[in-house]
């Protein structure tokens, strides 16, 4: 469909079809994205959650503050347009209907408002600058290439899926625990990742000094094509390291990865394995079992077990005079399971990302928020698409859970179109374990903040 | 502080024994003496130099401790030991001024000074630390024992995986926002919990130094501000003339007497230019012999540093005249040439010996087509440093780390490097002026003709 006709064919069109025989196949298509826009997008929600409270009536509410945060868009045909601001909620909405954005990403919130940066110069005191972004992570699973053999590049299965439930589960708890953290956003990236926004106010007054620090106690992984060991233990680990490894990577390691990944049932993924062991002696002795051994196998999932225990005995029995290789076990859990984190994306202020609840073009899959304490649950071959979202408006199946009631039929016109669809559980979710509380804490931090600085205090310093 | 003329200079200031390390919050109420005022920021600034040159070249922290240490010694002394805090705050202040002024000198300026600060933290006594914490006003604090019962698990896990000793039952450790020792929590060096990071006495270092830069980095932009509005007119004929000089200062040997090796003659000079000069003055000779000729930029740096080396003036005006005469004629030499090379010598006009440049002054300029002078380290393209290289017998292994600190723009560094691969032999002090090069080249070279050490 050229530009021309897609603008001619409204809504209704699609909409008002037959209600039997759906005829909306699967797939991305801007005309779909323009219902989307239209009426399932949550614009209200994200209109909240940007503006941190600084929407209400309170003398402490920054009104410039919405006005100064960076949007991009994406367009067809690859156009990309920066620095859109938008100064109250109609006006985000009205343009992302209008223009129907393939992506929306979100930057961060600068010193003044975008669309006037030219006026402002790059150096000296009056300067257009990032004041305060989301601490984010971005994890990507083909970061995991070398270490997954289900699938490569931009596939994603429920083999390796688990990958990022993993990664997940170890950067939350350690937001939380380490960093303390409360208000933190887990999204499906709606193809083969999950995006972390971390929004508490501390958070995003970091530096992209602070934030880089972040990021590199995260960073275990360090190699590169050319080194055979790409995470090394000089000695024992931290007590991050430590809890990471006991309460979720070995226990995934060994019942689940060993299996679903196969990781010693030949000889090239074992030898991959070995090149990880330092020690000539340690690695030709297994290495002499394990070939010997391929003709006794009873099943294929014994094998990979068998081995893997093999190996741990053999490295962490008291024969090893070497103090190295006593840590070899955790390195090689690390290797395949430790999340790998995108360095860039966190240290930089100015980084944008995509918004939650986009839909991904090459998927069609709706970016939904991912419940960290229930992350395994999430299974990336199933998560709503676009076509099935609008199937779903149009039938209007009720895949209502409101209170687990039925709904009487005059109620069922005041409820918004998204509960009519697989939509509203994430929205629900959204707005009841992050917006909630992230506004009401929002409040609270102003209403101190402003009290506080009633007793202001001069600042002298001389020279 | 006041600055006033040839007077002796008299201290409000207790001498504190205990923490010797200033905070700089505030100028201090001193009269100094105008002398005073450039001659203690001229030693402070070789503590600074001294201390980039060694960062640059990847010294290790206890190396740049025993630096710090013995730099602070020869040159930070005064001859009146109580007087010893008041040139360190002077010093410090009058830097100040003198590195506010762009961003450039600015973002140095804090780099050296906040280095300098950690390893004199460093250095100093438990006693002193713990004294100086608390005037830090630091957002941290001493943790209880019942806390420190509740973490103690978690520190020893941290401190063995530094191989570190094992905190002690009576250990300080002070509990701090993790965003205030960011290398702290990049290195996984500290146990963090709900957002506070368990800082241990010995790396409480990082805490201090942090906000010494932050506050430094607010001064220096006021500073700025007050020396650009005011201060800069005011003493337009005193103190801003000293001060925009000690930005520019090279703090070495100045060469322009010459040197107890002796007299260089005409005939030892292409061998010398092989062995001893560095590449900026090997191309120019080069060149020289090449076309018969150098412009102006060509002849100024060339020239000097010739004399420098000890060619005497009429040795001079005979070499360049075989040269020249061979492109433009020996009257027209006479005529437009030599004037300039008795000029050189201060045989002429007002009679300035002038100095050989040193290696600040070369990189600093800038030759345009036709040139031949400034730093080859610096203008060359990467293909013709090699090669130049090459020609003066550098080892491939050498030419990647001399060319990687090119990429680093640290061009005397890269010079140092090819001294040091063409010598087989370290150059510690590092290539400041092209006649350091050379004599440090010839002490090498000949040392039976060593008279000197």
């Amino acid at each position: 469909m050229t530009k021309e006709e897609s603008k001619n064919g409204s809504d209704d069109m699609l909409i008002d079809g037959p209600k039997q025989g759906n005829v909306i196949p699967d797939g991305f298509n801007p005309n779909y994205l323009k219902v989307y826009y239209g009426r399932l997008f949550p614009h209200a929600d994200i209109f909240k959650w940007m503006s941190y409270g600084n929407d209400g009536r309170h003398p402490a509410c920054d009104k410039s503050y919405f006005g100064r945060r960076e949007f991009s868009f994406t367009l067809d045909n690859d156009i990309y347009l920066r620095f859109q601001s938008f100064n109250s909620e109609s006006e985000l909405e009205n343009s992302i209907k209008e223009k129907c954005p393939s992506k929306i990403d979100i930057g961060p919130v600068y010193s003044v408002d975008p669309a006037k940066r030219h006026a402002y110069a790059q150096g000296g005191d009056n300067v257009f600058a990032p004041v305060e972004r989301e601490l984010i992570f971005d994890i990507d699973i083909t970061d995991y290439d070398d270490v997954r053999y289900c699938c490569s590049g931009a596939d994603v299965c429920l083999e390796c899926w688990p990958l990022m439930t993993v990664a997940i589960k170890v950067i939350d708890t350690a937001l939380r625990d380490d960093f303390g953290f409360d208000h933190i956003l887990w999204v499906y990236s709606g193809r083969r990742g999950v995006h972390c926004w971390v929004c508490d106010g501390k958070a995003r007054r970091l530096t992209n000094e602070q934030r880089g620090a972040i990021a590199d106690y995260f960073r275990v992984y360090k190699g590169n094509e050319n080194s055979n060991k790409k995470v090394s233990f000089p000695g024992p680990l931290h007590p991050f390291l430590v809890r990471s490894y006991t309460e979720v990577l070995r226990e995934f390691f060994e019942e689940k990865l060993l299996l679903s990944q196969n990781l010693f049932s030949t000889e090239e993924r074992y030898e991959k394995i070995l090149s990880m062991i330092p020690d000539e002696s340690v690695t030709s002795e297994l290495r002499g079992k394990w070939q010997e051994n391929r003709r006794s196998s009873n099943s294929k999932e014994d094998i990979n077990f068998f081995r893997w225990e093999q190996l741990k005995n053999t490295l962490q029995s008291g024969k090893q005079k070497v103090q190295g290789l006593r840590r070899c076990v955790e390195e090689i859990v690390f290797a395949f399971t430790y999340p790998r984190l995108d360095m860039e994306v966190s240290k930089h202020r100015n980084h944008l990302l995509k918004a939650p609840f986009c839909v991904h073009p090459k998927t069609g899959r709706v970016c939904i928020p991912i419940d960290p304490k229930d992350c395994e649950e999430l299974d990336p071959t199933t998560v709503p698409t676009l076509s099935e979202l609008l199937r779903e408006l149009n039938t209007g199946d009720s895949r209502m859970d409101v209170d687990n009631a039925t709904l009487t039929l005059p109620m069922f016109f005041l409820v918004a179109e998204w509960e009519k669809t697989s939509l509203g559980k994430s929205i629900r979710f959204f707005r009841s374990s992050f917006l909630q509380p992230l506004l009401k804490s929002c409040k609270e931090e102003m209403e101190s903040g402003y009290k506080a600085k009633i007793q202001q205090t001069k600042n002298s310093l001389s020279w | 502080m006041e600055i006033v003329r040839s007077q002796r200079s008299r201290t409000n200031t207790p001498n504190d024994s205990v923490s010797t390390l200033p905070l700089y919050r505030y100028a201090p109420q001193l009269e100094v003496r105008l002398e005073d005022f450039e001659v203690f920021a001229m030693d402070r600034l070789r503590v600074l130099k001294g201390i980039s040159d060694a960062l640059a070249r990847g010294k290790r922290p206890e190396e740049m401790e025993n630096l710090v240490r013995d730099l602070w010694k020869a040159n930070m002394r005064h001859p009146e030991a109580s007087e010893d805090v008041n040139k360190d705050i002077i010093s410090h202040f009058v830097l100040r001024l003198v590195y506010c002024r762009t961003e450039d000198l600015r973002k140095w300026f804090l780099s050296m000074e906040t280095a300098l600060y950690r390893y004199r933290f460093l250095l100093g006594s438990s006693e002193a630390k713990r004294a100086l914490m608390e005037e830090f006003d630091l957002p941290c604090k001493a943790i209880s024992r019942t806390e420190f019962e509740n973490a103690k698990e978690k520190l020893e896990q941290v401190a063995r995986s530094f191989d570190q000793p094992l905190p002690t039952a009576d250990a300080i450790f002070y509990k701090v926002p993790f965003e205030e020792v960011p290398e702290l929590v990049a290195g996984r060096r500290v146990y963090i919990h709900k957002g506070h990071a368990y800082v241990a006495m010995h790396q409480v270092v990082s805490l201090v130094v942090t906000q010494f830069r932050s506050n430094l980095s607010k001064a220096l932009i006021l500073t700025n501000r007050k020396w650009t509005s005011t201060i800069r007119e005011q003493e337009r004929d005193r103190l801003t003339p000293i001060v925009e000089a000690l930005s520019m200062s090279y703090l070495g040997p100045d060469y322009s007497q010459t040197k107890e090796f002796g007299e260089i003659s005409i005939k030892d000079l292409d061998q010398l230019a092989r062995s001893s000069f560095p590449l900026c003055m090997r191309h120019l000779f080069d060149k020289l012999r090449e076309d018969h000729h150098l412009k102006h930029g060509g002849r100024m740096q060339l020239g000097l540093f010739l004399k420098g080396v000890g060619l005497r003036m009429e040795d001079a005006l005979a070499f360049w005249k075989a040269e020249f005469s061979q492109k433009v004629g020996a009257e027209r030499f006479d005529k437009e040439y030599a004037y300039s090379i008795r000029h050189n010598y201060g045989k002429e006009g007002k009679r300035t010996d002038y100095t050989p440049y040193s290696c600040q002054k070369i990189i600093s300029s800038t030759p345009g087509v036709g040139d031949h002078h400034g730093c080859p380290y610096r203008h060359f393209s990467e293909e013709n440093l090699r090669a130049a290289l090459g020609r003066m017998g550098v080892g491939s292994r050498a030419m990647e780390d001399v060319v990687d600190k090119v990429r680093n723009r640290h061009y005397q560094l890269a010079c140092t490097l090819t001294f040091e691969a063409v010598h087989s032999s370290s150059c510690d002090a590092g290539i400041n002026h092209p006649n350091q090069y050379f004599s440090d080249s010839h002490k090498i070279l000949q040392p039976k003709n060593n008279n000197a050490a």
